[in-house]
């Protein structure tokens, strides 16, 4: 992608991003959700969130196989677990990319 | 509290937010050494970082610019992970009701998740109304300035780092840290296993669709299991959220199990 095309990219983005901040701020009143996408919203970050992980967690082999032992699914095991006791981005973080290492430099 | 002057309210509203830095400045750094890894130039990436001001969009599109996704799917991801902030602005609405367009329009584009949680807090006591936006402009602009100079570290860190270190791997990491508390309830916890795995068997789906179909299919399982939990009387709708996060880590090793070769 072009500078110019990334720039359109992240600028439309951005405008449909303030769109959303927005809209309800500026059209109180005259703007309701409807309720089944107002219950719908609730599952949005863990379904997006998933959607994001997993396929990147198992097909991290350079033959592009998908792999259930791998130093990336230990590692994202280990990460979770930590981000279910700790709530903390920076601990997750640190525990994965330590376990990530410590396997890659066995193999 | 109650608040005498706007002052007040504000450095209120920076304190408040202070506490919530430590969460905020690894992931700002990861988002920019993974720009830079990526290829943008430090501009670029700030200019991206300046337009976005969503941490988690921000990361879900530089990881589709990596899979050479079409910029269509780029933007509708990025806006249906930022979807939550229809939510919070329909809860802050009321509140900012009577503040005129010069105040509506730079509060709203300082709307972080962080501010939002803050800022209803104080909004709901009814004791702070008369200053709760200046409460609000505090927390909202420190977020957005501890964002900012975080991506910012992270851009000139980023040429730094050699690619042994795998730090591509850092992008799944956060998105774990962000989905594990996500997972609040059975319907959460349905909606994330369906996700994963259909964004795992959809993976090679032409211009990455895979992600947003799996996301529909999984947002579609939270509210099924959401009305088969109404129509069975005696069920606790959302159970404690200790409860959840254990069968979220037995799903996630069947999800993966799943699809072992």
């Amino acid at each position: 992608m072009s500078e110019l095309e990334l720039w359109l990219l992240f600028l439309a983005v951005g405008l449909g991003t303030f769109c959303l901040r927005l809209s309800f701020i500026q059209f109180h009143g005259q703007l309701r959700l409807p309720a089944v996408l107002n219950r719908a919203l609730a599952y949005v970050p863990a379904s997006v969130l998933a959607a994001l992980v997993l396929p990147s967690v198992v097909n991290s082999g350079a033959d592009a196989e998908l792999l259930l032992l791998s130093p990336r699914t230990l590692a994202a095991l280990t990460a979770a677990l930590v981000a279910w006791k700790t709530k903390n981005i920076l601990y997750t973080l640190l525990s994965g990319m330590a376990v990530l290492w410590l396997l890659q430099s066995f193999s | 509290m109650q608040y005498t002057t706007g002052k007040d309210a504000f450095y209120a509203g920076v304190r408040a937010l202070l506490p919530a830095a430590p969460g905020v400045i690894p992931f700002g750094l990861v988002t920019g050494v993974t720009a830079i890894e990526q290829g943008l130039s430090p501009l670029t990436s700030i200019g991206m970082t300046v337009l976005f001001f969503a941490g988690a969009a921000q990361m879900a599109a530089l990881q589709l610019l990596r899979n050479d996704a079409f910029p269509l799917v780029i933007i509708v991801t990025a806006l249906v992970i930022n979807l939550r902030f229809l939510m919070y602005s329909a809860s802050m609405a009321p509140h900012f009701a009577r503040l005129p367009k010069r105040w509506k329009w730079p509060l709203s584009y300082v709307l972080s998740d962080q501010a939002y949680v803050l800022s209803i807090l104080k909004f709901t006591d009814g004791k702070s109304a008369l200053y709760g936006h200046y409460f609000y402009a505090g927390a909202g602009i420190s977020m957005w300035l501890t964002w900012q100079l975080a991506v910012m570290a992270g851009v000139f860190l980023g040429a730094e780092i050699p690619a042994s270190w795998s730090l591509d791997f850092a992008i799944p990491l956060v998105f774990l840290a962000l989905l594990v508390p996500s997972v609040r309830n059975s319907a959460c916890l349905g909606a994330a296993c369906v996700g994963g795995v259909v964004a795992v068997l959809a993976m090679d789906m032409a211009y990455n669709l895979g992600l947003l179909l799996a996301s529909v299919c999984g947002i579609g399982t939270g509210l099924l299991v959401e009305h088969v939990q109404r129509g069975r009387p005696g069920r606790a709708l959302s159970p404690a959220p200790g409860d959840a996060a254990p069968e979220e880590k037995a799903a996630g090793e069947n999800a993966t199990g799943d699809k072992a070769p």
